[in-house]
């Protein structure tokens, strides 16, 4: 047990959140989280299925890692990143139906995401399963913060709403007689690369010291 | 600046002890000290430091050449409001003056309080001077903008200019784009019902202190350039309104004769370049008469000179010496696509009325990729002169 839970397998779990996470420090994945990010809830599953997704192929590619050709690792992985999300995507528009609706083609993209790749090729190549695995959920999570982070801005002051609920008042807005107008350059995609880069500014900052 | 020199010390003689005009020795000294502070240069003969302009005094000269289009707004800030009630007959020049000036005042001051607050708070943060660069910009951003635009959201736009256009490139100097612009930009782009279209955007609604009349809240008028975008025709009185500047539009923009007026002081002083102005409307111009006609577009030519933001672009914004081209060569070419954009997105594109801001800056961006290919034009011509000899 103490093992499983070795410092270094502590590591491939913590240091994707922070110091080395995927959008923030390599700058991956950086086209998804422009694109689905405009409100909290298709944030949230998003970066959740990327996370199983992650996680899942990273296990399967690191067990096959002694039988796969070098010479076509790309495509054995790309098969099985496609599998992958072909389940998630039935999974969702079985059980999700108007997240996927507003996901849209963002779900099949996710075999392009730059994390996945990057992932199986830098660790699952070269770890067993067990650690794989960690290293695959702490990358989709340190993806899924990000985007909730910029979901969580986009919506409050995009729509005046977190996860469709109004949380700025109605008395508020211009059209009730207040003052207030929601911020359309939220809604739009350049607005959330000006905000991951101001995650990233923030992120550097808090760990000047730690590097 | 040379010539403003010699001006002076022209002058100086008439105002010394003795002089014709004797009693406005102080008002000259005043503005003397104004224009050429500091003046420390080398000694004849030497090295080569013969005008010692910084940037203070550019921008001084800016802030100058900008008055008489800020003072015109103003006024057409009340002619609006009291021609909407219909009250013009019975009103003075300086009931309609001090109704502009009181509607207007207030963008003013938030632009200053906010944009000098953040780069105050950021110098001494660095542990820096205090940048002057702001200057300018303060009293450009309250002239681009409608005269309805709401404090608060000004405030924010000119905090998000200041923060992500400038201060992240490193201050005064650094930036890539025009904060004036990108806080017009981020308003046009987040508030589109308080900048563009014919909601109660362009004229003052209520009255301050007394002046001005409150008009109905179903009130609207279009500017010009609104009218163009979708199809009507523009009476001829009406461009000779907009030559005046006696038209809807933003506070500053809409009178050609005052930004000509700010334009002579600029050229005559030698801050702004007439390359770059030049060429904006010769751009604008070509563009504009190629695309007579085109897709049920009324406008001449000659119209998008006198309507909507061109003209003040061209002069207060394009010439901006910090993220204009800076190579001599590439100043021509900068100009020319600025205008060539700006009329094809006001004649093709039936979103936008007008295309000024977006033309400027895209072409801010495209501003150093013109100086390299300028550069490296030189280079190749003067290593191909080394090689044949």
């Amino acid at each position: 047990m103490s093992k499983l839970f070795s410092e270094e397998n502590k590591a491939a779990f913590s240091n994707p959140l922070n110091l080395d996470n995927p959008v923030t420090v390599q700058v991956l994945g950086i086209c998804s989280a422009l694109a689905v990010t405009s409100q909290l809830e298709p944030a949230i599953v998003m970066g959740l299925s990327v996370t199983v997704i992650t996680a899942f192929s990273n296990v399967i590619i690191s067990l096959l890692r002694k039988t796969i050709p070098n010479r076509i690792r790309i495509i054995v992985q790309l098969v099985v990143v496609a599998a992958l999300v072909t389940i998630v995507s039935q999974m969702l528009k079985a059980f999700a139906y108007d997240v996927s609706v507003q996901l849209s083609v963002y779900v099949g993209l996710i075999i392009t995401n730059c994390i996945l790749m990057g992932r199986l090729e830098a660790f699952a190549m070269q770890n067993a399963p067990w650690p794989s695995f960690l290293d695959g959920i702490g990358n989709g999570l340190g993806y899924a913060i990000i985007l909730v982070i910029v979901g969580f801005v986009r919506e409050l002051f995009g729509f005046g709403t977190l996860f469709g609920i109004n949380i700025i008042p109605q008395s508020w807005y211009v059209s009730n007689g207040g003052w207030y107008m929601d911020n359309g350059m939220m809604v739009m995609p350049a607005m959330s690369l000006i905000i991951v880069g101001c995650v990233i500014w923030a992120h550097r900052s808090i760990n000047k010291e730690a590097k | 600046m040379k010539a403003l020199r010699k001006l002076f010390d022209n002058i100086k003689p008439l105002v010394e002890e003795g002089g014709k005009f004797h009693a406005f020795r102080s008002f000259v000294d005043g503005f003397e000290t104004f224009a050429f502070v500091p003046n420390q240069t080398s000694r004849q003969g030497c090295v080569n430091i013969h005008d010692a302009i910084d940037s203070k005094r550019i921008m001084s000269f800016v802030v100058i050449s900008l008055l008489p289009a800020l003072f015109f707004g103003m006024y057409n800030v009340g002619y609006q409001n009291y021609a909407a009630a219909g009250t013009l007959a019975d009103s003075t020049f300086w009931d309609l003056f001090i109704f502009g000036f009181l509607a207007v005042l207030p963008k003013i001051l938030v632009s200053y309080i906010v944009g000098l607050g953040i780069e105050f708070v950021v110098a001494q943060w660095k542990n820096e001077e205090i940048q002057e660069g702001f200057l300018v910009s303060g009293i450009l951003i309250p002239m681009i903008i409608p005269v309805n635009t709401p404090l608060w959201a000004l405030a924010l736009a000119v905090a998000f200019s200041v923060i992500i256009a400038k201060e992240i490139f490193g201050g005064t100097g650094m930036n890539i784009f025009n904060p004036a612009l990108i806080t017009r930009a981020f308003l046009f782009f987040s508030y589109p019902s308080v900048m563009t279209g014919d909601d109660n955007v362009w004229v003052a609604q209520e009255s301050i202190f007394g002046f001005g009349n409150n008009l109905p809240d179903t009130f609207s008028a279009a500017t010009p350039l609104g009218e163009a975008s979708v199809g009507n025709a523009i009476p001829c009185e009406t461009i000779c309104n907009a030559i005046t500047g006696l038209i809807p539009g933003s506070i500053g923009e809409t009178s050609v004769i005052a930004i000509a007026l700010g334009a002579l002081l600029l050229l005559f002083t030698g801050v702004a370049s007439w390359k770059t102005m030049l060429s904006v409307f010769v751009g604008g111009g070509l563009m504009g008469w190629l695309l007579e006609g085109v897709g049920g577009n009324q406008l001449e030519w000659w119209h998008h000179f006198v309507l909507g933001g061109f003209a003040f672009g061209a002069v207060f914004m394009a010439t901006d010496p910090v993220t204009s081209a800076r190579t001599e060569c590439g100043k021509y070419f900068y100009g020319f696509l600025i205008g060539v954009v700006a009329v094809m997105v006001r004649v093709l594109n039936p979103g936008y009325p007008e295309g000024m801001m977006l033309a400027i800056l895209l072409m801010n961006l495209f501003a150093p990729l013109i100086d390299y290919f300028v550069v490296q034009r030189n280079i190749t011509m003067r290593a191909k002169r080394a090689i044949k000899k």
